[in-house]
């Protein structure tokens, strides 16, 4: 068992873990954070991405202890307050890009991620980005469409 | 209905996506109830064996395990509608997935522990891994007895499907051209993002709950209650709720072994439990897609008038049977009704292998027969020289025909569809451009189930309207939402129909205990039964709220008169007999508001639905409104023999097209861009049906082009997605161009039909044609891979190949 702290949303965290841990389970089972999805375990589908310092990595694969000390977004780090989606999630649900939904908070962080790297991507750039989300409802293409649509509206596409 | 629609055709948000935007949707995957346990399976390690002995006394003693169950120690419970599978096995396993133990724990680690530490002792069998094996003589028996234990003889189901048409001597003899062929289709899995898991959960009088991954929850809900007589529970009952679904695809139209066994854990702990699938379990424990083989013969006269068409399926079932085993119901629709074909001979049977066993997924049966008649079709017109769209074109479906399955097809789009497909692919340019092109372009059609498809004894859909004093309506409808955007036809339709705005809908969770009964959500039926089921019972709420505002109209607006004096001194009310035109007026309702038409334009003849509701409630004999339909469709159930009866209550007809560039070095495939026509009726919502469509366009592409679960004397070999490729946005990036026709269906709400299953029918077959035609060869077993693409070039010589090449110089060659 050990301990660590880390921000999660913007807000310290402190929990105590075993060393095999995965960052999933601290979300999900510790923190009550059930918007990221495990689709499975692999690494391999991208349903579980969250943003770790920046960077999107799939949390089925990240092992607990690393977190320490580091910075996680996660998709309920996403909404704004008084419960308002931000203008990414509200672009995802304007253009069609949600249907089951299981995939949709992945697709979402790993979109986030890449326009926090580059506001302005080519639909080659977003199609690259979302290699590692599986989605088996929409084909993609409003998925990127909801992408593209976020990072023409605003530029500022967090807010 | 007015033609000036307001939520129909607009492209209304699904109601459930800012929740699932905002990772707020609940799944099985995160419900929890309190003191649940956590149910684990222990599978077969054979694929045919006789089970020795199982000892579970070291999982019995792990501490945190609260039950370890057996076939031994449970009563029990045969499950599939041929009664041939059982929830547990007893003495013998007959595919690698058959579920020989279970355990629930404290916690998904613990027992997943006492799993491992149950031991079986098996004696291996002979076992039979494909149909050949299967029907060859002395091949051993998957079943040794019928489900009623009389002695089986083969490893044939007591499945046939039958049709017979015309005459097909005569047919064959009017040929001038013919083509045979056999095409196959592979094992493909569902895939479904989200996956598959329940909780069972008893109550202290023994009835149940359970949370399941369902599309039928009606028919599980009668699948249970059978499940709880064995267990000496007879006449208690199961209340099934529908969680948020990542996907379905057919995956839920089925009851599982997992789910009878997750019951049975729960009953012997006495607390709830929950069972779910790891991704390695969902590839190798839960039935994928039928892989079938069909050998087709189809011919044409000069003009390229089809004269007959003779079909023959051999479907590899595996073990056990699901409701997957009825695909040649399906595969009846492409086989006797796409295209005009007078003589028409099909037959299709099933055959038991230790192979996992299959169930149903999208097109159920459509595709695969569908890339055999089309491929081939291509073939006839290569043999008759005739261009492949105008052989199709000759015999297309029209209006107003009756089939030779007795498929009453009222509107019929398909030359529509086709004459934009062949335009979006600049047809005529691309198949005349250069003969050494690598590049070609193909095209199939559909035909499918658009109007509820009848295979069960119901084809029926409830749905209950339910007002409340704040003028909000609650739908309470049977059907699943799993992604398609049926929660949001059900809003459309409401608000339309009812006059409401979309926002005051509230669509319920889908609970057999609140839910009116429905069939299930297949066969593309979901916006077309629950659209004329909600269509149905808004003009009864209408009916009801008019009855009443012809009584109440008059003082409301008589108090909105007072109101408004009281606010502004000197205000004279319209001219306007008020207490006449209640009496004698039709009303209308649009946005929640009940005015009658023709009426001065005043705010204070205006009453909103929630005053009026609350006048209706609050008073001596008072009422609450609700309204409550239950939709059959004038559809038929098929006499499946003869293979004849009109099925649906309309049909959706479409046609696609791919244009492809094949690397001859590699093999690889690459699509430049696709072409879907659909004839949709009308289209309720164009970002879902778009949505719909660019989904089943992608489970196409993996069809053709690469999914395919591979198994080694029945073991599943690719149970993950690293091995198990679906596409990903990378390869989806082509230009996909739809095109919706609309033909206005008189069956149809607002005119619409369904399309759910039509956008994957057609896809393999024309990416196979589009391949034939850039480099002239011809895949006929599915997936068409790049070694397959290699090895046929491979072998293409001119003088051996059965159809010569239609270019002088083999592009291939440059």
């Amino acid at each position: 068992m050990m301990r660590i702290t880390f921000s999660c949303n913007g807000k310290p965290a402190e929990v105590t873990i075993e060393e095999h841990q995965r960052l999933i389970d601290v979300l999900r089972e510790q923190l009550g954070l059930y918007g990221t999805k495990e689709g499975c375990g692999q690494g391999e589908c991208g349903a579980c991405t969250v943003i770790v310092d920046g960077r999107a990595v799939n949390s089925c694969l990240y092992p607990a202890p690393e977190i320490e000390g580091k910075s996680v977004l996660t998709i309920e780090g996403l909404n704004q307050t008084d419960n308002h989606l931000s203008a990414l999630q509200r672009s995802f649900v304007e253009h069609g890009g949600i249907q089951c939904g299981f995939c949709t908070p992945g697709m979402i962080m790993s979109a986030r991620a890449l326009l926090d790297e580059n506001p302005h991507p080519a639909l080659e750039e977003i199609r690259e980005a979302l290699t590692g989300n599986l989605c088996r409802c929409t084909g993609y293409v409003q998925i990127v469409d909801s992408i593209k649509h976020a990072a023409c509206k605003d530029e500022k596409h967090g807010a | 209905m007015a033609p000036d629609l307001e939520y129909i055709g607009w492209d209304m948000p699904r109601p459930d996506a800012a929740d699932k935007a905002a990772g707020r949707a609940v799944y099985i995957h995160d419900l929890t109830r309190p003191g649940m346990l956590f149910g684990k399976i222990k599978f077969s390690a054979h694929a045919h064996a006789r089970i020795v002995k199982i000892d579970t006394s070291r999982a019995e003693r792990l501490p945190g395990v609260q039950a370890v169950i057996t076939a031994y120690n449970t009563p029990e419970i045969r499950i599939g509608f041929m009664r041939d599978n059982f929830a547990l096995k007893k003495d013998r396993v007959r595919q690698q997935r058959d579920e020989v133990a279970a355990v629930a724990a404290i916690n998904p680690r613990i027992a997943a522990e006492a799993v491992e530490l149950i031991e079986v002792e098996y004696e291996p069998l002979p076992a039979v891994f494909s149909p050949e094996q299967a029907l060859a003589e002395g091949a051993p028996l998957v079943h040794e007895t019928d489900p009623r234990g009389a002695k089986r003889t083969d490893n044939r189901l007591g499945l046939r499907y039958h049709h017979e048409s015309g005459n097909l001597a005569a047919g064959r003899a009017a040929a001038d051209y013919a083509v045979a062929g056999e095409y196959s289709t592979q094992l493909v899995q569902q895939s479904c993002m989200g996956t598959a898991g329940c909780i069972a959960e008893f109550d202290q009088n023994n009835n149940l709950t359970v949370w399941a991954k369902t599309q039928i929850p009606f028919l599980a809900q009668r699948d249970f209650n059978q499940a709880l007589s064995a267990m000496g529970l007879r006449g208690k009952n199961t209340r099934v709720i529908v969680p948020t679904l990542g996907g379905g695809f057919g995956t839920g139209l089925d009851t599982h072994a997992y789910e009878y066994i997750a019951i049975l854990l729960a009953r012997r702990s006495g607390r709830p439990v929950k069972i779910l699938y790891d991704r390695g379990e969902e590839f190798a424990r839960l039935s994928p897609r039928q892989s079938s083989r069909t050998h087709i013969e189809q011919g044409c006269d000069k003009k390229g008038r089809l004269t007959f068409r003779k079909i023959e399926v051999l479907l590899d079932n595996g073990a056990y049977t699901s409701w997957g085993a009825t695909y040649p119901t399906v595969m009846l629709l492409p086989a006797t009704s796409l295209y005009r074909v007078p003589n028409i001979y099909f037959d299709a049977g099933l055959v038991y292998t230790n192979n996992t066993y299959c169930q149903a997924m999208r097109g159920y049966g459509n595709p695969e027969l569908t890339w055999a008649l089309e491929s081939n079709l291509d073939e006839l017109a290569a043999e008759a020289g005739i261009d492949p769209i105008e052989l199709r074109l000759v015999n297309c479906n029209r209006p107003n025909e009756t089939t030779p399955m007795g498929l009453k097809v009222t509107t019929c789009g398909l030359r529509e569809c086709i004459d934009s497909v062949a335009r979006k692919l600049a047809w005529k340019n691309k198949r005349l451009s250069s003969a050494n092109k690598k590049t070609g372009v193909g095209m199939a059609s559909l035909i499918h189930v658009g109007g509820g498809g009848r295979i069960y004894r119901s084809d029926g859909s409830g749905l209950i309207l339910k007002l409340d004093d704040f003028g909000n309506v609650n739908v309470y409808y049977g059907g699943v939402e799993m992604g398609q955007g049926l929660h949001t036809v059900l809003v459309a339709a409401v608000a339309e129909a009812l006059g409401v705005l979309p926002e005051k809908v509230f669509v319920n969770p889908t609970d057999t205990g609140t839910c009116p009964w429905d069939v299930g959500t297949h066969a593309s039926r979901g916006a077309f039964m629950a659209g004329n089921a909600a269509v149905a019972a808004a003009l009864q709420m209408r009916d009801k709220i008019f009855e009443h505002a012809r009584e109440l109209y008059t003082d409301l607006v008589q108090k909105n008169i007072a109101r408004m004096s009281k606010r502004e001194p000197g205000y004279s009310p319209p001219d306007f007999n008020i207490s006449q035109a209640a009496k004698d007026s039709r009303f209308e309702m649009r946005a929640g508001v009940v005015f009658v038409p023709g009426a001065p334009d005043d705010p204070v003849l205006l009453v909103n639905l929630d005053v009026l509701l609350r006048a209706i409630h609050f008073r001596q004999q008072g009422e609450v409104l609700v309204a409550e339909v239950f939709y059959d469709p004038p559809n038929e159930l098929p006499d499946w023999n003869k293979g004849y009866g009109n099925m649906s209550a309309a049909y959706a007809f479409g046609a696609q097209g791919a244009e492809v560039e094949v690397d001859c070095q590699t093999g690889e495939v690459k699509i430049v861009k696709l072409a879907a026509a659909h004839d949709v009726g009308r289209v309720l919502n164009r970002q879902t049906l778009a949505g719909q469509t660019y989904g089943a366009l992608a489970q196409g592409v993996g069809y053709a082009l690469y999914e395919e679960v591979k198994s080694e004397r029945g073991r599943i070999i690719n149970p993950d997605f690293r091995d198990y490729k679906i596409p990903t946005a990378a390869e989806m990036d082509f230009p996909i161009e739809l095109d919706f026709i609309e033909t206005n269906d008189p069956a149809g709400p607002f005119g619409a039909k369904g399309v759910g299953e039509a956008g994957m029918v057609p896809t393999a077959p024309a990416i196979a044609n589009a391949i034939y035609d850039a480099i002239g060869v011809r895949i006929r077993d599915l997936p068409i891979t790049p070694e397959k693409i290699l090895a046929a070039l491979e072998k293409l010589q001119p003088s051996h190949s059965p159809i010569p090449p239609r270019k002088e110089n083999h592009p291939c060659d440059t």
